[in-house]
């Protein structure tokens, strides 16, 4: 009998050893990157870096309209990808009837997370650039990127909804709200936390794509910056593609410098999801 | 433990006690007027208490289904049971204390003019204790007087000293006169049915007792009794 | 005058539950009315059907009428939104709301467009009182209403009914998660209530009924099988059927 429960024990503790070593090996590439990135890049950091501008084909000088780029981008993907994309989860949640054109919408939702990123830059190529005829400018790649982005705020927000407990639309409907002030009063504010979540997480993954805006948005170099959304603009993750590929000679700490500045830019966005979202748990009333 | 928690319950038991009371009250007034009426020859006020019995009857019923309504709806537990239980007995016990007073007013009907004998006087004294004992016996339940309940059952033996006494005086009355074999026949009745009503005021006293501590104590009964074993 | 008179109605949803069978009862003013019977037996649909909260489920076949007043509620005529303010409803878990507590009482008022502050905290006061729950909450009426223990949440329930002036006081198994005190103080807060609200309960055991009912309707899988006072129902009651479920012989 001692010697079964013994067996049993051991393993268990052997099965445990083997997960917390999984879990560390998980860990170590990403901080491997981290530490890598951070370590080549900083020499590269300093004020001009930064706020300057390119200069001698990129090999001196700064990244500031790549920044700026990138910041105008993220903004154009918000502006059209959040209200759409709650209006969306809203309706899907809340008002959809359990029919075959819901379901046919979601499959559709499900498809369009599933398409490659670089299809997306092709398909906003044809569409916004060339047949509603914006040209290669910030409202192109801003259209192109939250089309890509809306898959991840509609499900997360969606989510964030259904984690709001029935009984509260019960029993608010119960005292005579509407549906409506329902939402917009119990539904929404709770689910608030969650929805925000999901917006940075995916605005944080249109902020680092590529290849959506290679050819809808990206310019090589632009001596200044953009000044209206039909303008073109450098962006960050393309600059690095550039200057990586296509540019001989370049300085190694430009490159990792730049790339510095996009993790920060991502992990720093990442910080502060985590942080509404633990926040919010914290302070929820149910 | 706040008592408004049952208030529904508190309130019900607080009506059945004032039911209790009420036919309480009644039956001492049976008694003391069966005898009163014996005594003094009043035919009028015979009949009423004959009549009178009905109504005690009547009442006895309306409490015993009231209170089986509370049971039954009310759930009531512990000393709040015991309270009920001890309601539907002492209605009961009510009923028959009125029931000798029925009799005792029958008797003075059938005595009718006749001259009632000396021993009247004791049974008029039995007649007053009696309904003094069922007066507070009453009270000591309603206000769930433990103390008060476990002393009025030791009057019992005044009564019982008078029933011997009146007793033994019949007897020796019917065998040297026999032509008041009758009248003393209906005198001995009526000592019995006395005797009888300050026992149940014992019961009623008894009852009283268990509904406080839970303990279903008899009392001490007459001498008589204790000789006949 | 009856407050409410259900007339031949009949309910089925889509998954075959708890539906009703040809139910007639008249509901009077100022008094607790209790349906009880074993599970599934359609009590609480019936409840729900009273201020149309039944509309949220999948229905599929309803006739007959259910009158409030003389008027239909479930003509599509009826302002729906008033009627849900005029027959409330407590549930058998306490929901509060994740507001504090006063906002809890003040959002029934909110939601109806009322804007007279005065009204507003005069009845957040009120209806406290109505649920014996003021002298507990009142110098914290700006907590979180979660902070409350389960009792009290129930309560606060109730006054979040009473704060919107209702006529019909509807309760599913209030208490049936609560403990016995708790329990008790719901229950003789009904008995203070029906002076001026019509309450219609589901209680959770035949006891509570039994306790509570001034009217009490036997529902048995769908069917309406005696409506008696409460002193006669649970004493002498005249189906068989009731007889053996009273006595806890099936359930």
């Amino acid at each position: 009998m001692k010697s079964s429960s013994h067996h049993r024990y051991k393993q268990q503790q052997f099965g445990f050893s083997l997960l917390t070593i999984m879990t560390f090996l998980t860990i170590i590439p990403i901080a491997g990157v981290v530490i890598y990135i951070l370590v080549l890049g900083a020499p590269a950091i300093n004020w001009e870096f930064i706020f300057g501008f390119p200069r001698g084909g990129m090999r001196e000088g700064g990244i500031w309209p790549a920044i700026v780029g990138t910041f105008y981008l993220t903004l154009g993907t918000a502006a059209f990808a959040v209200p759409i994309g709650i209006g969306a989860a809203i309706y899907l949640s809340e008002y959809a009837p359990d029919n075959k054109a819901t379901r046919l919408i979601r499959i559709a939702i499900i498809n369009l997370a599933g398409i490659p990123s670089v299809v997306y830059g092709l398909f906003g190529l044809g569409l916004f650039v060339l047949f509603l005829q914006f040209g290669t400018s910030i409202l192109a790649g801003s259209l192109t990127l939250s089309i890509m982005t809306l898959p991840v705020i509609i499900s997360t927000t969606e989510e964030a909804l259904k984690s709001v407990p029935q009984a509260f639309r019960t029993v608010s409907i119960s005292v005579g709200a509407t549906k409506w002030q329902t939402i917009r009063k119990i539904i929404l504010p709770q689910a608030l936390p969650g929805i925000l979540t999901g917006v940075i997480l995916g605005l944080e993954r249109a902020a680092g794509e590529t290849a959506p805006i290679l050819f809808t948005v990206a310019a090589f170099f632009l001596p200044r910056l953009p000044s209206s959304p039909l303008d073109a603009t450098m962006a960050l993750p393309y600059h690095l593609f550039v200057i990586s590929t296509q540019v001989p000679g370049m300085p190694i700490e430009i490159q990792y410098g730049t790339a510095l500045v996009l993790l920060v830019f991502v992990l720093s966005m990442n910080i502060i999801a985590t942080t509404i979202r633990s926040r919010a748990r914290a302070r929820r009333q149910w | 433990m706040p008592r408004e928690i049952r208030e529904t319950l508190d309130r019900k038991i607080e009506d059945h006690f004032k039911v209790i009371t009420d036919m309480g009250g009644i039956v001492e007034q049976a008694i003391l007027g069966s005898v009163k009426a014996l005594h003094h020859g009043d035919m009028e006020l015979a009949r009423e208490i004959y009549k009178k019995d009905q109504f005690i009857n009547k009442k006895r019923y309306e409490l015993e289904a009231s209170a089986l309504i509370t049971v039954a709806t009310q759930q009531p537990m512990a000393i709040d049971l015991r309270i009920l239980a001890s309601i539907l007995d002492i209605a009961g016990e009510l009923e028959r204390i009125g029931d000798y007073a029925k009799g005792i007013a029958r008797i003075a009907m059938r005595l009718g003019d006749q001259k009632p004998l000396k021993q009247m006087v004791h049974l008029q004294k039995m007649a007053e204790l009696t309904a003094d004992m069922l007066h507070r016996a009453i009270g000591a339940f309603v206000e769930l007087d433990e103390k008060t309940a476990l002393s009025i059952p030791k009057e019992d033996d005044q009564v019982d000293i008078l029933y011997n006494k009146v007793y033994q005086e019949l007897l020796d009355l019917m065998i040297n006169d026999q032509d008041n074999i009758d009248r003393a026949t209906f005198h001995l009745w009526v000592a019995h049915n006395l005797e009888r009503g300050a026992d149940r005021v014992t019961n009623i006293c008894e009852r009283t007792v268990f509904t406080t501590s839970g303990e279903l104590i008899e009392f001490d009964r007459s001498d008589d009794e204790a000789e006949a074993f | 005058m009856n407050k409410i008179s259900i007339q031949n109605f009949s309910l089925q949803y889509s998954d075959g539950t708890e539906s009703l069978r040809n139910i007639s009862l008249d509901i009077p003013a100022n008094q607790i009315t209790v349906l009880f019977g074993p599970a599934g037996g359609g009590k609480s649909s019936l409840l729900r059907v009273l201020n149309r909260l039944n509309d949220l489920a999948d229905v599929i076949h309803q006739e007959g009428k259910v009158l409030l007043d003389g008027e239909d509620v479930l003509s599509p005529k009826i302002d729906v939104i008033a009627l849900r303010r005029k027959v409330g409803m407590v549930f058998a878990r306490p929901v509060v709301l994740p507001f504090s507590i006063r906002k809890n009482l003040t959002y029934g008022l909110e939601v109806a467009g009322e804007k007279d502050s005065d009204r507003i905290n005069g009845s957040v006061e009120n209806s406290l009182q109505q649920a014996a729950l003021w002298d507990e909450v009142k110098d914290r009426l700006d907590d979180p209403a979660i902070a409350l223990s389960g009792g009290q949440q129930q309560r606060l329930c109730l006054a979040r009914v009473l704060a919107l002036e209702p006529e019909v006081i509807l309760l599913d198994e209030p208490t049936s998660g609560l403990d016995p005190i708790s329990t008790g103080k719901v229950e003789e807060s009904l008995q203070g209530l029906k002076q001026d609200y019509t309450i219609i309960l589901v209680p959770h055991s035949v006891q509570q009924a039994a306790r509570t009912a001034d009217l009490a309707a036997f529902l048995l899988q769908g069917e309406l099988v005696e409506v008696a006072s409460g002193d006669t129902m649970f004493t002498n009651p005249r189906d068989q059927r009731t007889q053996d479920y009273v006595q806890g012989r099936f359930g």
